[in-house]
């Protein structure tokens, strides 16, 4: 019972805020949309018997993307003013698009079966871990080179010119 | 919640992000359009990783999660530099590439 209404009340929201951050006309205001559809989406994985998933959605997205973006916004145009408004354009064909898609991925969803529900395994965190650093830890450590290559790169791209 | 109920929430996100990236015009509003896609898709591996009880679902989001991060950080970082020499951010002004 609490599930069904968390996952409306999670849906709502982030359907909501999706839809803001992409028809807002103003780019400040559709970051702070899109943290609140980040938040949702955390509160979605909690749903899913995720805390430390939601954990880091928190940390990374709604903290860390957000925080970028506002700061690229701020070095590229005015926080303040009529520069910030944008325009979009083929909205129509854009739509038809999104909606053909939406069909297509709606019509495979309904004819495919569904699996059969597995029993929920003991301590989620700790098999969590566990596989991070067994079966996955080459991956981890891939990860970790991806992101210093990652900033290395931004602040090669960022430096002055001297 | 059935599993299909998160799939097809995940599909929705999806769908309004790619409207997003198909309609937007701002480099920057792209990208935004790019994070709402990933985030239907990290819906879909945790509900896929709860309904099968298998771990790799959740492990798979983590590193999505961490590439998706890195890809924001270099992806604004070239939108910056793209401001700094061409003086606008406008996808439609952005066609050095055009034969």
């Amino acid at each position: 019972m609490t599930e069904i209404v968390g996952f409306w009340v999670a849906a709502v929201v982030l359907v909501a805020a999706s839809l803001a951050v992409v028809l807002t006309p103003n780019l400040f205001h559709a970051v702070l949309w899109l943290a609140v559809a980040l938040v949702a989406t955390g509160g979605v994985f909690l749903l899913l018997d995720s805390p430390f998933l939601f954990a880091v959605q928190l940390l990374l997205y709604a903290g860390g993307v957000v925080t970028i973006v506002v700061f690229a916004i701020m070095l590229t145009e005015r926080l303040v003013g009529a520069s910030i408004r944008q325009t979009s354009r083929f909205v129509f064909n854009g739509a038809v698009i999104a909606a053909a898609m939406f069909v297509g991925i709606g019509g495979f969803l309904l004819q495919a079966g569904t699996p059969p529900p597995a029993a929920a395994t003991g301590d989620q965190l700790r098999d969590l871990g566990r596989a991070l650093v067994g079966p996955y830890a080459v991956t981890l450590q891939l990860v970790g080179v991806l992101l210093v290559v990652a900033l290395l790169g931004a602040v090669y791209f960022a430096r002055t010119e001297d | 919640m059935p599993l299909s109920a998160y799939l097809g929430l995940a599909a929705l996100v999806f769908t309004i992000g790619l409207f997003g990236v198909l309609t937007r015009k701002n480099a920057v509003g792209i990208l935004l359009g790019i994070e709402l896609m990933l985030n239907a898709v990290n819906i879909n591996l945790v509900a896929f990783a709860r309904a099968r009880a298998d771990l790799a679902g959740l492990v798979f989001t983590l590193f999505t999660i961490a590439i998706t991060v890195a890809e924001v950080a270099v992806g604004l970082a070239i939108v910056i530099v793209i401001f700094r020499v061409r003086r606008t951010i406008e996808a439609d002004h952005l066609d050095l590439l055009r034969g």
